[in-house]
């Protein structure tokens, strides 16, 4: 077809992507240890606390514990590992 | 988000919280992950500076993306059963084809400025014969492995072949003798589209044979944009990380919120032949007569000044201490100044070790900064040194921002004017690269 050119797709080469589930739901938070994950972004520290007192005068029966990883941006297998081995439920916040 | 998704593998039902400028990205991470539906919940932007009163707000209030109140989300994103899509995930395999549907010149144009495939300048339509023509630049074979880059680490790497960088540097407008250089950053590792919400930037520095025999500048104007292998070699870079690490698309891929101008094209030359000391590779294990190229990650902070003027100690004083704290200065200078330095009895190593003694704040502005807070505050409270002798600091004690190692000097420029600049550069680790290698 004449005017018509072929080019190079500029993108390069994503990976395969596995499909993953999620982990099973707790049937209630009642009586159960939640982690609360600072992830060390400036003021998360704050809100974590504030997410703190809001479930001790709403949800007094779930336990909570407070934990941060070693730096921010980075894994913490240690954190992740104590968590997993302690803890029935996870919150992050805040940050990706 | 990867540490949220992480805990999900190990069987912990997670929820994260992000700002809501976030969303997209955090879908699209949790897509690129395997698990779309990954819990997310989402508070206002922003953060910084919000009194306790105002985050508990947020947290009594409705998530800004969900329209439903944000504890409902954290409580039913721990307890809601799950269905059939969060048991099995989403898995799939993408594929980017070698070669885009034939199509006219305009339309094809129209397709990559739509796609984010280009930085909203006009580019060169990578054409099969450009970029055969382009890949004579170099004798490594077209489908070696390059490397394999990515915006942010908690997102995926994307990898590449020698042809695949070719592309974009036909892109770019480089000639094929530049391809080296570009072959060069590409391994890196380091991408030139981080998408930091802080804007960093990325820039390269040349040394050696190949700066002269590809004819790039490193006298009048070094800094661009007065050369042609200069500015398209810097570009290229920039193109090629933004398209083979899968996109640098605000919003999503990219978050810088001010952008940076360095994200155009950042690559120089040293000035080798009219600087008294050696160049920036031999700091590195290369010999003279090797080609390399040093990348560094920055561009945010930029200090000026001329001299060696009688003040010169004060003057610089005052540039680091406006530096950022956590981001280690690349000082550029004209050889006029270098020499000047020379006179007064500094060699290159000795002006570093003065500038890291110098390089200093008072503790209470050091433990202020965000980043400080955010990255280093936690090394501190692990006991790593010197950050943890420096939580101990009494508000006044003047520290020591930089180490000599951090510091890095540059001489370049034309001799028209004894100029230098303090930009943030930060050198990564093993980011001095032969450039001969990919010849």
């Amino acid at each position: 077809m004449a005017g018509l050119l072929t080019v190079h797709d500029p993108r390069g080469y994503p990976p395969v992507v596995a499909g993953k589930r999620l982990a099973q739901r707790l049937e209630s938070l009642n009586g159960k240890t939640v982690y609360l994950v600072d992830c060390l972004f400036d003021n998360s520290a704050v809100f974590m606390a504030q997410m703190r007192e809001w479930f001790a005068q709403n949800l007094p029966q779930v336990k909570l514990k407070d934990i941060q990883p070693r730096e921010s941006w980075v894994d913490d297998p240690d954190m992740r590992a104590k968590v997993a081995a302690d803890g029935d439920a996870a919150i992050l916040g805040v940050g990706l | 988000m990867g540490l949220a998704l992480a805990l999900e593998n190990a069987g912990v039902p997670t929820v994260a919280i992000h700002t809501h400028v976030f969303a997209r990205l955090a879908k699209s991470v949790a897509m690129a992950n395997g698990m779309p539906t990954a819990r997310q919940a989402y508070v206002p932007q922003p953060l910084v500076d919000k009194s306790a009163g105002d985050l508990r707000a947020y947290i009594e209030g409705v998530d800004p993306v969900s329209k439903r109140p944000f504890m409902q989300e954290i409580i039913e994103g721990l307890t809601s059963a799950l269905s059939s899509a969060d048991i099995k995930g989403l898995g799939f395999e993408r594929s980017t084809p070698r070669l885009l549907p034939a199509d006219s010149e305009d339309n094809l144009h129209r397709m990559f400025m739509e796609n984010n495939w280009t930085d909203f300048l006009p580019i060169v339509l990578p054409t099969e014969e450009r970029v055969e023509a382009m890949l004579k630049g170099t004798s490594q074979p077209r489908n070696k492995i390059v490397g394999r880059l990515r915006p942010t680490d908690f997102r995926e790497d994307w990898e590449f072949d020698v042809e695949k960088v070719a592309v974009n540097a036909v892109m770019a407008g480089a000639k094929p003798e530049y391809l080296p250089v570009i072959l060069a950053m590409a391994s890196s590792g380091l991408t030139a589209r981080s998408s930091s919400t802080t804007s960093f930037a990325a820039f390269g520095v040349v040394n050696g044979p190949i700066r002269n025999e590809i004819g790039m500048n490193s006298g009048i104007g070094a800094m661009g944009p007065y050369n042609h292998a200069n500015m398209t070699i810097g570009r290229a870079w920039n193109l090629l990380s933004q398209n083979l690490q899968g996109g640098s698309t605000p919003g999503e891929t990219y978050m810088g919120t001010l952008g940076n101008y360095f994200a155009i094209s950042g690559c120089f030359a040293e000035n080798e032949e009219r600087s008294p000391w050696e160049p920036l590779h031999m700091r590195y294990g290369f010999k003279r007569e090797e080609s390399a190229v040093t990348v560094f990650r920055g561009g945010r902070y930029m200090q000026a000044g001329y001299g060696p003027r009688d003040d010169w100690e004060d003057k610089m004083r005052r540039s680091f201490a406006a530096c950022e704290a956590r981001q280690s200065p690349l000082i550029v200078m004209d050889p006029i100044v270098a020499r000047l330095y020379e006179e007064k009895g500094f060699n290159k190593q000795k002006l570093i070790e003065w500038c890291a003694e110098n390089a200093r704040l008072p503790a209470k502005e050091y433990w202020n900064e965000m980043w400080v807070q955010t990255l280093i505050h936690p090394k501190a409270v692990a006991g790593v040194e010197p950050y943890a002798s420096y939580l101990k600091a009494a508000p006044g004690e003047m520290l020591k921002l930089f180490s000599p190692g951090e510091i890095h000097i540059v001489v370049t420029g034309g001799e028209t004017q004894g100029a230098w600049r303090i930009f943030e550069g930060v050198r990564m680790k093993d980011c001095t690269v032969s450039i001969d290698k990919w010849r």
